[in-house]
């Protein structure tokens, strides 16, 4: 039971990519589906009120036609077992893959067009242009739930989620296990206690401070950030560091989160001028991240710290 | 003033300090400020190299004096791979930017014309985004970027130039609104394309703020060739823009083949923008700031107006740069904030005096 949402994660990821993930975790895993169904089957109890970065929201029902316009919220929906009540996600949530995905964009919410799903409960990770306002005067509950700034913040919104979904238990089995797995993962490289780290966003160097959720990760490792002397100019946490700086800091680890988008890899960082005075690139410790699991605060932040630990169990090994 | 040539003398109507050339004074004058820049851009920086121990590394650098630097591999690399190849793509961008800024205004006789208000830029712009969202050639478009933003630069002042004299001929504002009209249309364009291919919105956009970061020399050695061929077309037509300034019948009449000039000489400043635009994204108003302080302080020919925004766009660049790389270390601001920042109060002074004198 304490680990069916991860073995369902598992199961997912095995159908879709024919290669193994990592987990380790081969128990013969039952069909997402028939999980869900079995997670669902404890009583809800509804009416529920959950506290949300929108205000207190209350729900009257049980919800089963969710729409999701966060890639993390459409990620811990189905982890916890609510994917069955998911009508529609947006345009970015291209996690599981089981998950409706529409044109609807959580960027640029378009509320006619989401009002015309009829959903009963709209979660968003962000308010543009008067998202919550609109959907609230057309009296369609919406749960807002920010870039959690740490882990606490992400599992409290999972919980959240568990509540205003009904599942509840759903929702403590997937905090827990990930409590647990990402406790044990940090504490399984002491050694790395007191490294720099770079965070990279972009080949333009942006990057993110301790402020940031990801760089909450770095600080459970211990891990001292780069980024953090550039703290406070500017708001969000994510600066735009200049290239002389990060030679002269010369961090012990870099790691890549634009392998994607920008098809950075430790071969194109190694070749930028200067960088092979930088420890990181001279050791070969540079972390090739997936862009979409280093900047989401979901489930999938276990696999994010699972590659951490494992790069980081052999730093400054060259 | 030797060398009075016919031409110049049946000129002689226009006023005396707009037809002598650069003099001794003020070629001196931006000779200094392109090496103070590029020296303060080299010695300071988000890191601390020290500006004595920066000098002495240049000097080591010069035979026969047996200066010894004292630097390590780091700080070594820090400032002859990241920091000089900085300066350096600063100092063409500048010159491209303000020398391509007096072409244009001397061509459509139109004190606001510039890369950005004809719609060059965002021409630039949209070719340059779509060789990136579509990864034309691999490499993210990195090779075809500056072909690209020239093919775009050109069909946006063409437009640009051809709606404005159907509308109403040679006015300063009707040229100027067509150059808004066009840019806002490119620029929407290009917001479409950018925003329909999610994977490379972000390259794109911190692309479009304008940056200086390099990849190194090869920028530079990129950029160099599409510079010289811009710098050299447009100081060749020094002379002629000024014959320009008096009116296309009068220019007409002296021989010169005024179609062909002005073709040229917006290619010439096209090309300037364009490969500017590709490598260092949308830097605003240099174009507009330099060749008019140039003009207030220096005198009003395109023989002077051509060479000084040269050396002092590149200075100009430089030292904005290094605005943009110190002032909130270790992050950096995008160069294009910085440029529109000084830029703006400057713009707002010179459409102040160009209402009060009048075209």
């Amino acid at each position: 039971m304490l680990y069916r949402p991860l073995a369902a994660l598992v199961a997912v990821l095995l159908a879709l990519v024919l290669a193994s993930c990592g987990e380790g975790d081969d128990t013969a895993a039952p069909p997402a589906n028939s999980s869900v169904a079995a997670e669902t089957a404890v009583a809800p109890e509804f009416p529920v009120t959950v506290e949300a970065d929108n205000g207190p929201v209350t729900l009257e029902e049980q919800p089963d036609a969710i729409i999701s316009l966060s890639a993390t919220a459409t990620e811990s929906l189905f982890a916890i077992g609510a994917g069955e009540q998911v009508l529609a996600v947006d345009d970015q949530s291209d996690f599981p893959a089981e998950a409706p995905v529409t044109d609807l964009s959580g960027f640029e919410p378009n509320v006619e067009a989401i009002a015309g799903y009829e959903p009963d409960l709209v979660v968003a990770a962000y308010d543009p242009g008067g998202l919550v306002d609109g959907l609230e005067r057309l009296e369609i509950p919406v749960l807002l739930q920010d870039a959690a700034p740490d882990l606490d913040a992400a599992y409290e919104q999972i919980e959240t989620l568990g509540a205003a979904t009904g599942n509840v238990e759903g929702a403590q089995t997937v905090v827990q296990s990930m409590r647990t797995e990402i406790d044990e993962l940090a504490a399984s490289v002491p050694g790395a206690e007191g490294a720099t780290v770079y965070h990279e966003l972009g080949p333009d160097y942006y990057s993110a401070t301790s402020d940031t959720f990801i760089g909450s990760v770095y600080e459970l490792f211990g891990l001292v950030n780069i980024a953090d002397a550039a703290a406070g100019t500017d708001a969000g946490g994510y600066p735009q560091l200049t290239g002389e700086y990060i030679v002269s800091e010369s961090p012990d680890v870099i790691v890549l989160a634009d392998t994607t988008c920008c098809e950075q890899t430790a071969e194109t960082v190694a070749k930028r001028p200067g960088w092979d005075q930088i420890e990181a690139v001279a050791n070969g410790d540079i972390v090739e991240a997936d862009d979409d699991i280093a900047s989401r605060w979901g489930p999938r932040t276990v696999e994010f710290v699972a590659l951490m630990a494992e790069s980081l169990a052999g730093i400054g090994r060259p | 003033m030797a060398g009075v040539t016919g031409l110049r003398a049946r000129l002689s109507a226009r006023p005396e300090r707009a037809l002598r050339g650069v003099t001794l004074r003020w070629a001196v004058a931006a000779g200094l400020f392109v090496v103070v820049s590029a020296l303060l851009g080299l010695a300071l920086g988000p890191v601390d190299l020290g500006v004595g121990a920066v000098a002495r590394e240049v000097v080591s650098h010069v035979p026969l004096l047996g200066v010894e630097s004292s630097f390590s591999d780091t700080e070594d690399a820090i400032l002859w791979e990241l920091r000089a190849p900085r300066v350096a793509l600063g100092l063409l961008v500048g010159a491209m930017l303000a020398s391509a800024g007096a072409g244009y205004q001397g061509v459509f006789r139109n004190p606001l014309a510039d890369p950005y208000l004809l719609g060059a830029a965002a021409g630039a712009g949209l070719g340059a985004t779509i060789v990136i969202a579509y990864d034309v050639g691999g490499d993210g478009g990195l090779e075809l970027r500056p072909a690209a933003a020239f093919v775009g630069a050109m069909a946006g002042v063409g437009i640009a130039y051809l709606l404005g004299r159907s509308v109403g001929g040679r006015q300063t504002a009707t040229l100027i609104l067509a150059g808004v009209t066009v840019a806002s249309f490119l620029t929407a364009v290009q917001t479409f394309v950018q925003q329909r291919s999610a994977e490379t919105v972000q390259e794109v956009y911190s692309w479009i703020l304008g940056q200086l970061e390099t990849s190194g020399w090869t920028d530079v050695l990129i950029v160099l060739p599409y510079a010289i061929v811009s710098a050299v077309a447009l100081l060749l037509h020094r002379r002629l823009l000024d014959v320009l300034a008096v009116g296309d019948d009068e220019a007409a009449s002296l021989g010169i083949p005024v179609a062909r000039v002005r073709l040229l000489v917006v290619a010439a400043a096209t090309l300037g923008t364009a490969a500017a635009v590709a490598f260092s994204g949308l830097i605003a108003f240099v174009g507009i700031i330099v060749p008019h302080a140039v003009r207030l302080l220096a005198g009003t020919s395109y023989r002077v107006v051509l060479p000084l925004s040269l050396a002092f766009g590149g200075g100009f660049l430089v030292l904005v740069d290094l605005v943009s790389r110190t002032v909130v270390a270790p992050a950096q601001l995008p160069i294009g904030v910085v440029t529109a920042f000084l830029g703006a109060p400057f713009f707002a002074l010179v459409l102040r005096t160009t209402r009060t004198v009048g075209p």
